[in-house]
């Protein structure tokens, strides 16, 4: 027989630990947190600028030290933990196939699991990278890790594709090391990184941003030598006579990430056409019981938010746990509308709502000066002015059970111009 | 006039700063105190890791406990690109004491046992 664990959280990242520790709260004692890596804390511990916890600790800590704070609330409860553990198999009917050094080849069964298992990096072939596959071009989160961690600077004349979060954060980091980092290249007209990172990263330190420019080669015999940019016209095809050529000797990708599902995928859970589960306002996916939080759902911006939705997987796996969650009732579905990429969640049931629901959203191309409407089916039940809202940062919306009618079958958010 | 991000939380607000250190478009006190420093006196948390002897990890993350003149940035990388030091270390601990004269601490930013 099986042990059977009452709650199996697949990641100790950010999101897992949050939600083990919500679960733990309401009353669920049997926790298990499956880790891979040989310590908790996830992608925070390579994480080491400051800038996390402000909403949830009003302070500014580093990665490693937001995690510490969770792991360290973890270490006062009786939730177990499995580090150095590979989860290989979990079926739909929640028996988990983990191995590690220790143990071998292990089953178990859970009654509810929650999937905490972070996001991806776009790689090379991702983004169809022209040019040689030499040593030398790395991801933003492989060189951050190499430096991070392990101590080693991977270049010393840097080149960056792409403007996301951790390409920016690379750009300082290595320059404070001593690496040469020659510009950035973003194709899309606008970075897809915060401001404050454009801000303190790149003109901090003098590092062009150059904007609607994209790698169109990498030359070198066995490790990068050159990279080539272009400048590409609003259908992303090179303007001729633009190319600008650089010697480095590494090229870091900023490219973008993926929630990162293989498993909750073979598991037959619905998914989305951003990579993440289809869930509901407890971040339940589409297989009663198994639930899904953090990068591993949608990828967000800032920790801090992590933590607020995988508090809420832990809320609603411990309802599950308990009976507590109504499941036959009607369901509503979320309607990306106008200018709109995603919302999460996908669908929502008001009768388990006590107070407030949480929307998060991201839209398709920057907007300013717009009002985002809300909509039950043709019914406007709310619009909000908005001055600026960018693809690269989530909004997040709470708005009161009051305002929404339960026989509803779908909620549209919509951007509309406001006439000038 | 002087236009400036705000770098004090990702919402990044547009400032605006004028002669007599007027400050438009913050949303909190942060923001208002960030333009000022960023007009008179600039300044930089600066965070970066040591290097450390322990069975789990051989880099430990540490920051500044306050910001410090945006000039020392990588005076302060060069001094602790000097320290050696063994685990255990908890989160907090005072890695190096008032760090090339700025009067600002640096401090670990994470637990590390053995």
């Amino acid at each position: 027989m099986a042990k059977v664990y009452d709650l199996v959280v697949v990641g100790g990242g950010s999101a897992g630990l949050a939600s083990a520790l919500s679960a733990y709260e309401k009353g669920i004692q049997d926790i298990l947190i499956i880790e891979k890596e040989p310590f908790l804390g996830g992608i925070l511990q390579q994480c080491i600028h400051n800038g996390f916890g402000l909403h949830t600790f009003k302070e500014q800590l580093s990665g490693p030290e937001y995690a510490q704070r969770f792991i360290d609330e973890v270490k006062k409860t009786k939730i177990q933990i499995k580090l150095n553990t590979y989860v290989n198999k979990i079926t739909p009917e929640k028996e988990i196939y983990y191995s590690n050094d220790e143990e071998g080849f292990c089953l178990i069964q859970a009654r509810c699991i929650i999937m905490a298992t972070g996001c991806i990096e776009r790689t090379p072939g991702a983004i169809l990278l022209e040019g040689k596959r030499i040593s030398g071009i790395l991801t933003a989160g492989q060189a951050q890790k190499y430096l991070n961690i392990d101590g080693y600077l991977v270049g010393k004349k840097v080149f960056i594709l792409g403007s996301g979060d951790i390409g920016l954060i690379m750009a300082r980091r290595m320059t404070l090391e001593g690496a040469k980092v020659m510009g950035v290249a973003e194709i899309m007209p606008y970075s897809n990184g915060l401001s404050r990172n454009i801000a303190q990263c790149l003109n901090d330190f003098n590092i062009p941003l150059y904007l609607s420019h994209t790698v169109k080669e990498v030359k070198g015999k066995e490790h990068v030598e050159q990279v080539v940019i272009a400048k590409v016209d609003e259908q992303f095809h090179y303007i001729k006579d633009s190319e600008l050529i650089f010697d480095v000797d590494t090229l870091i990708l900023s490219v973008g990430l993926l929630p990162y599902n293989t498993i909750l995928e073979s598991m037959g859970a619905k998914m989305t056409y951003t990579k993440g589960a289809f869930v509901d306002e407890y971040c339940q996916t589409s297989i009663p019981g198994v639930f899904a939080c953090g990068n591993a759902l949608h990828v967000h911006d800032l920790v801090d938010y992590v933590t607020d939705e995988a508090k809420l997987a832990g809320q609603g796996a411990a309802k599950y746990i308990l009976h507590d969650l109504k499941v036959e009732a009607k369901n509503t579905l979320t309607i990306n509308g106008n200018g709109i990429s995603y919302i999460v969640p996908q669908q929502y049931n008001l009768e388990n709502i006590s107070n407030e629901l949480i929307f998060k959203f991201r839209v398709k191309r920057p907007f300013q000066n717009v009002k985002l409407v809300i909509k039950e089916d043709d019914r406007i039940i709310k619009s909000i002015h908005k001055n600026h809202l960018l693809p690269a940062e989530m909004e997040m919306l709470k708005l009161n059970k009051s305002l929404f009618t339960s026989s509803a079958s779908t909620l549209t958010f919509e951007i509309c111009e406001v006439a000038k | 006039m002087k236009k400036l991000i705000c770098i004090e939380c990702p919402k990044g607000c547009h400032l605006e700063i004028n002669d007599n250190l007027q400050v438009r478009g913050n949303s909190c006190i942060r923001g208002k105190n960030y333009a000022i420093n960023e007009v008179t006196c600039p300044k930089r948390i600066v965070t970066s890791t040591v290097y450390i002897d322990s069975k789990l990890i051989c880099r430990l993350p540490v920051m500044t406990e306050h910001e410090i003149p945006k000039e020392k940035m990588f005076e302060v990388i060069k001094e602790l690109n000097k320290v050696k030091i063994s685990a255990p270390i908890k989160c907090r601990d005072v890695i190096i004491e008032n760090v090339c004269d700025t009067h600002v601490n640096v401090i670990a930013t994470r637990t590390i046992e053995k």
